[in-house]
């Protein structure tokens, strides 16, 4: 059986691409990690992690292993089966996010036409695995930090759901890859961070929100709650959450570079004006199409985890009330507001784009 | 909400601004934080510049010292092979760092500027004896820049020490 025979079944190609996607969200794990405890350092006049290897590179390999080496500690009184499956739980929908994800022109996992509603239902589902964390240690901080994690991430989710709607009325579909190449066919710069501002910036403070980072990080707020829904873990089960929050913030990235900043689109070197073709030409291709978008998608990506890791580090964290006040009274109608907006433009567009108005202009960017 | 956005941009300003400026963070074994001209570390017992030991065993810094750390006995020097000029010379030498409370009144009392405190401060030790300095420790390697005075008793002529009687 040849390897392209065996491409063509599915059971195969799933394992394939399946553990690629493990492996690019544990690689990028490991660099967001040492990149938040970088970032953090600067923000805060130090150097960070410089003794393991150079930069503080292998710190966060260390950390791990100290955190592996462990006991694994299991409370008296636990609800044995779910406090041991909960960090297992909370780490399927953020892996089942990068499925939908595309990396690539040609490089996405399963490209559904419900890529959207796809990624808002396996999210909701990470709300789950927090309360059962919350719920199987049987411990009072857990269960306060599980119960505020519920309600924060129920209420933030209707507000991000609203804040992609707008992307996916501009793209006229759902599906991811349909979205960033109409993103492409604006030219250059054509992003819907432009027309879909507001949008952006709702959807970053509503996936902060989701990704129980600060300042809306009352889930596991240690000045209250000792460290909420995993105070009473330790150990490789800790270490499982804290690869799921990194993880979950990757994907959260990931999307935000694919609705708004144009996912792999981008200039490659073949592209400069006068010697790009002769010195890059041969860089084209289905291959180097790949690899240039890949590293677009991925510079994105890591742009939005750095501003994500700079707010974490700047603002300090918000009380519940005010939370739930910017969710629903701010937020939710600042995002329907912006569907509203997409949709007049939109129609606006539509109907003066082929007059000679010099109106037309003003709806331009909702081309 | 004009507030709160310029308050959000301000922050998120100043944040950045920290992030490119230099670190305060001194990777200690490596570079060591500059200390002060006066700063009192660990005492050094100078040496003149042609070899010959300054302390004369006198005995001042012991009775200076407010802490009892200092424990000196002078010796007379053999005169054809003096170890320092003059009479005497300190034949056991010892600073108990334990003891020290690195006050400077030894340096002080010293009437050779022979004694004085060193920049070194890392002083850790395994042992409580390791830290009881000897003469051998506290002796300086190099050669410091002074000269051997003229009127020392009895008087130095460079080679050996004339008895004068």
């Amino acid at each position: 059986m040849s390897l392209a025979d065996l491409w063509a079944q599915h059971w195969f190609r799933a394992f394939v691409t399946g553990s690629l996607v493990l492996v690019f969200a544990l690689g990028n794990f490991y660099i967001t990690l040492w990149l938040e405890r970088k970032e953090s350092a600067w923000i805060q006049n130090r150097l960070g992690p410089m003794r393991a290897g150079p930069q503080g590179l292998l710190q966060v390999l260390a950390d791990l292993f100290k955190l592996l080496q462990k006991e694994d500690i299991v409370p008296r009184n636990v609800d044995r089966i779910l406090f041991l499956i909960a960090p297992f739980v909370a780490h399927i929908p953020a892996l089942l996010i990068f499925l939908v994800v595309p990396f690539g022109p040609n490089l996405v996992v399963a490209d559904y036409d419900i890529g959207i509603i796809m990624i808002a239902a396996v999210t909701s589902y990470a709300v789950i695995a927090t309360f059962i964390a919350g719920w199987g240690s049987n411990n009072k901080y857990s269960l306060l930090g599980a119960m505020r994690g519920a309600a924060q991430m129920i209420s933030y989710e209707v507000t991000l759901v609203m804040s992609v709607i707008g992307v996916a009325m501009m793209a006229g579909s759902l599906k991811l890859s349909d979205i960033v190449l109409a993103q492409a066919e604006r030219g250059v710069l054509g992003w819907y961070l432009f027309p879909q501002f507001i949008g952006f910036i709702v959807y970053l403070i509503a996936s902060l929100a989701e990704l129980n980072r600060a300042p809306f990080d009352l889930m596991e707020a240690e000045s209250e709650l000792v460290a909420g829904y995993h105070t009473e873990y330790s150990g490789f089960r800790f270490a499982i959450f804290l690869l799921v929050e990194y993880v979950h913030m990757i994907a959260w990235s990931a999307i935000a570079a694919t609705l708004f900043l144009g996912g792999w689109v981008g200039p490659t070197p073949a592209d400069i004006p006068v010697i790009g073709p002769r010195l890059f030409g041969w860089m084209t291709g289905p291959v180097w199409d790949n690899i240039w978008g890949f590293c677009w998608f991925l510079f994105k990506t890591y742009l939005l985890i750095f501003i994500v890791i700079w707010i974490r580090w700047t603002f300090p964290r918000v009380r519940i009330d005010q939370l739930m006040d910017l969710g629903w009274k701010f937020l939710l109608p600042v995002s329907l507001f912006n569907i509203f907006l997409t949709g007049v433009m939109k129609y606006g567009w539509n109907v003066l784009a082929e007059s000679g108005s010099p109106l037309r202009w003003l709806f331009w960017l909702w081309r | 909400m004009a507030n709160m956005l310029t308050a959000i941009a301000k922050g998120l300003g100043t944040t950045l601004r920290v992030m490119f400026k230099p670190k305060a963070t001194l990777e200690y074994p490596e570079v060591k934080k500059p200390r002060s001209q006066r700063f009192r570390g660990r005492h050094e017992l100078r040496i003149y510049e042609n070899g010959l030991e300054m302390c004369v065993g006198c005995e001042l810094c012991q009775v200076a010292c407010p802490a009892h750390a200092i424990t000196v006995i002078a010796a007379e020097n053999d005169p054809n092979n003096p170890r320092s000029p003059g009479e005497r010379y300190g034949y056991k030498y010892q600073v108990d760092l334990l003891r020290c409370i690195f006050c400077g009144y030894c340096e002080e009392a010293c009437p050779t500027e022979c004694l004085h405190l060193t920049q070194e401060f890392e002083l850790a030790a395994f042992s409580r004896e390791a830290l009881v300095y000897q003469k051998e420790q506290l002796l300086a390697r190099a050669p410091s820049h002074f000269k051997v005075p003229e009127n020392v008793y009895p008087p130095y002529t460079g080679r050996k020490v004339l008895v004068a009687e």
